[in-house]
């Protein structure tokens, strides 16, 4: 990048060596190429829910709007605010100033961890209620006989591997705000990144499982 | 530039793994025997771990089908030795169907992904791709090693299937694309190897498609940022391309499985039903599962399974242009469109994973739909193989062992993918599907000729790898052989599959009475057929254990290699043998031109080194303003 003395004989775009092409470092051009492939799995998983749903004659919308749906509508909300906090704590580190960088990722990581625990009671409210893996609640087997029992393995399959994601990402996020001293920027914007997807998945999973199944019954 | 810091965010780094704290990047030379070689980061040793692990595979899957073959030969012939080796999968020394059934399953998963998956991408690509480009390792040399020993556990626990299916068999019984629902409730069934044969199988593929992806994501990166200077997208080796295509492929193939493997894993052990439908019965039991879709499993299955055969595939196409350039003396006829031709079939290997499913009741709209985008592959195929027979029209070709391996390549290439054209047409894939036509097919296609593609690159990179060259008349000895044998195994296969041979059948007749008794009587006059087969296998097999020792006996005894034995002209032949380990030695190559420039007009010699600014004059490894000063390279000094 220094020596432009061969401009004359050597190709001189950052596409012809010798530079970053992207303009982005190593990690980060890797967590988007990860990004991608993980954007995959999930597809592959929603796509699945979906094939298995629409093949159904009939499928479950046990859903009522309250409590449900204002329960996971306020999940889906704290989960936002957390890519709110995890842009101003991105922007922070940029204008380096790392406390405010810091407790911006810890508000992140609060908002990340309000999420697993709503989500942690809403399974338990799911299982106490007779959810399964392997069969629907009892009660919604009276009120949808046909359909498969395949809600539970779809919803704790998918809504699972988010969960796992959001878990990680709070680790990573407190991984990253411990260290932010010696962090470089490029580092604390590449963990913005992975916290970003991970909530994009929820605006995919939001809708696709929980809107989708909404009781209109009352 | 090496030693300060740059602030701004294009600075590269690769201080990746955690605790590895600065953007320094350079890393030393490791002392210690365990650094050196078990948990190296240096990717040539990761390369050559690679290569050792699918030469470990790639012998398990063929003695594997040696055993195949003789079971379907001679069905009721007693092998002592099997008898002792497996008292119940082989009791008194005649192989169970459901012992034939594990070997298929075995041989089918060592070998795609242990090693037409590992070999020419983790292995080859690892060692090559980033000193073909200049670099001094990958972008992310922590977690090279680590997709390596990830690859390596996945191995241990298919192999561990092997040991834990419950003796009567060695892993499950469904092939190595393990449809459901046999492979989610068999067990419920009892059907052997069912059990922990398929959860042990179903954990070492997830393991591998992490491994691979995390491979994947480490070339892509590798390539687009760490060429050095002057190294333009379009002067790279076709290799790198054929890497780099291949990681995209995996990048965006495997995720898939892994999903898929999730849930067929669940399906298995949590009772849930993706893949199950209702009201499966065995007769007796009549299993809970219900509103799951089989279909679905073979749907996520060729999604990833397809792209799977390019990736297989394509390195080797990599390789064959490369070598059959550097031997033609003749620069590679056409570089633009092979490199488009490539990427086309990458791009429309994703669009045509119904192909596999003709016969899963698809609509006949959407198999049309399938069929055309199948049929136009064979567009960038012809093109590539076009543009090889340029590369060697009017060539003075020198004969050596790489060079014919690579001619072989495209030579099973267009033998096996000639018939995709047959199975890529619907009406015609109902008649051939599951006979040994398909088998034929892709064995030769995605099979042999892969091989044989890693055969080449052996050869080729060999003397680069270890100092020494691979012994040429054992190697001459070796292809001769193999050629002809594989033709000779795979040519009346087709015959075969036309008469209705069935795949997937542990034994086609039985002995009743001292007579043979058919099971189907138009299977009979492939009698003669499949007996010659298995001993064109048997001698084919055997003849690769040349090449075995060729590979061992060379590394230690072989005659030393200098440079640029080939006299070829990319970056790997400008540095020395076997490289440094920070591949050029403290300094940086300079790219000033593409990477086959052979027979230049008015150059001294009939090869341009792609470091030689001037091609009039003589070959130089570096040029002489850049020498020592390492300026230019990505600020990683």
């Amino acid at each position: 990048m220094s020596t432009e003395a061969h401009v004359g004989r050597l190709p001189a775009t950052e596409w012809d060596g010798g530079a970053l092409p992207y303009r982005v470092g190593h990690r980060k051009l890797g967590m988007w190429l990860f990004i991608v492939s993980d954007a995959m799995t999930f597809s592959a998983m929603l796509i699945a829910y979906s094939y298995a749903r629409v093949s159904s004659d009939s499928w479950p919308t046990p859903f009522p709007f309250y409590p449900s749906i204002i329960f996971s509508t306020t999940m889906t909300l704290f989960l936002l605010a957390s890519s709110f906090t995890m842009v101003m704590a991105v922007r922070a580190s940029a204008h380096n100033r790392l406390r405010a960088a810091r407790r911006w990722i810890g508000a992140t990581m609060v908002g990340g961890l309000a999420f697993l625990v709503l989500h942690l009671i809403e399974w338990e409210h799911l299982i106490h209620d007779g959810l399964r893996p392997f069969r629907l609640a009892g009660e919604w087997v009276e009120k949808w006989p046909e359909a498969p029992p395949l809600f539970g393995a779809s919803f704790f399959a998918i809504t699972g591997l988010h969960m796992f994601h959001v878990l990680t990402g709070v680790l990573y996020l407190g991984f990253i705000a411990l260290r932010i001293t010696k962090t470089r920027h490029e580092d604390v914007e590449i963990s913005g990144l992975y916290w970003h997807f991970v909530d994009l998945v929820w605006m995919f999973v939001f809708p696709l499982i929980y809107l989708m199944s909404v009781d209109f019954s009352g | 530039m090496a030693e300060t810091e740059v602030p701004n965010e294009v600075h590269t780094h690769e201080g990746h793994a955690a605790g590895h704290a600065g953007g320094h990047g350079a890393h030393h030379a490791p002392t210690g025997f365990i650094r050196k070689y078990i948990f190296s980061i240096d990717h040539k040793v990761i390369g050559i771990q690679y290569l050792l692990l699918a030469l470990f595979s790639v012998i398990l899957g063929m003695l594997m089908s040696v055993l195949m073959r003789m079971k379907m030969t001679w069905p009721e012939h007693a092998w002592p030795v099997l008898g002792t080796l497996f008292p119940e999968g082989a009791p008194g020394g005649v192989m169970t169907p459901e012992f034939y059934l594990s070997l298929v399953t075995m041989h089918g998963t060592m070998m795609v992904f242990f090693v037409l998956t590992t070999a020419p991408q983790g292995g080859f690509g690892n060692y090559f791709l980033p000193i073909q480009i200049g670099a001094d390792d990958m972008a992310f040399p922590y977690l090279n090693m680590l997709s390596f020993w990830i690859t390596f556990l996945g191995l241990a626990v298919l192999v561990a299937a092997i040991f834990a299916s419950g003796g009567s068999v060695i892993g499950p019984t469904g092939g190595w694309t393990g449809y459901a629902p046999l492979s989610a409730v068999g067990h419920l069934f009892n059907v052997p190897g069912q059990d922990m044969g398929v959860n042990l199988w179903v954990i070492s593929i997830a393991i591998f498609c992490v491994a691979s992806l995390l491979g994947a994501l480490n070339f892509i990166v590798t390539l687009l940022n760490l060429r050095t200077k002057g190294m333009s997208l379009m002067r790279m080796p076709l290799t790198c391309w054929a890497w780099f295509t291949t990681a995209v492929l995996a990048l965006l193939s495997f995720p898939v499985l892994l999903a898929a493997g999730v849930l067929l894993f669940l399906d298995h052990n949590a009772g849930t039903s993706f893949f199950v439908p209702g009201g499966l019965s065995n007769g007796t039991v009549v299993l809970d599962h219900s509103g799951g879709s089989p279909i679905l499993w073979q749907h996520l299955f060729w999604f990833f399974g397809h792209p799977e055969v390019y990736i297989a595939i394509l390195p080797g196409m990599g390789a064959t242009s490369h070598i059959l350039s550097t031997f033609a003396r003749k620069p590679i006829f056409g570089y633009r469109a092979m490199v488009f031709a490539m990427f086309a079939i990458g791009l429309l290997g994703f669009f045509v994973w119904g192909h596999h499913m003709f016969i899963s009741g698809m609509s006949p709209l959407t198999s049309a739909a399938f069929s055309v985008l199948t049929l136009s592959i064979g567009v960038p195929s012809a093109i590539k193989t076009f543009n090889w027979l340029g590369t060697l029209w009017g060539a003075r070709i020198r004969f050596t062992t790489p060079m014919l391996f690579a001619i072989g390549f495209v030579s099973l290439f267009v033998a096996g993918g000639i018939t995709g054209l047959v199975l890529g047409q619907s009406s015609l894939d109902l008649s051939m599907h599951d006979t040994y036509f398909v088998l034929a097919h892709f064995h030769l296609v995605m099979g042999v000729a892969a091989i044989f593609g890693m055969f080449a690159g052996t050869y080729f990179w060999f003397p680069k790898m270890f100092g020494r060259m691979m012994n040429e008349t054992l190697g001459k000895i070796h292809f001769w052989p193999t050629m002809i044998g594989v033709y000779a195994i795979f040519i009346p296969m087709h015959a075969m599959g036309m008469v209705g041979l069935p795949r997937r059948y542990s034994q086609f007749y039985e002995i009743i009475d001292g007579k043979m008794v058919w099971i189907y009587n138009f299977n009979k006059p492939t009698h003669a057929l499949i007996h010659f087969v298995t001993w064109a296998a048997i001698i084919t097999v055997a003849v690769q254990f040349l090449f075995v020792f060729n590979f061992f006996w060379s590394m230690f005894k072989g005659k030393k290699a200098s440079d640029n034995p080939w006299e070829a002209t990319t970056l790997e032949w400008v540095t020395a043998t076997p490289p440094p380990h920070d591949n050029f030695g403290g300094r940086v190559p300079v790219v000033y031109r593409g990477a086959y420039e052979f027979g230049v007009p008015g150059a001294p010699e009939d090869f341009v080194l792609q470091t030689t600014p001037d091609e009039s004059g003589p070959n130089v490894a570096y040029a002489a303003e850049e020498q020592g000063t390492g300026n230019g390279h990505n600020g990683r000094g």
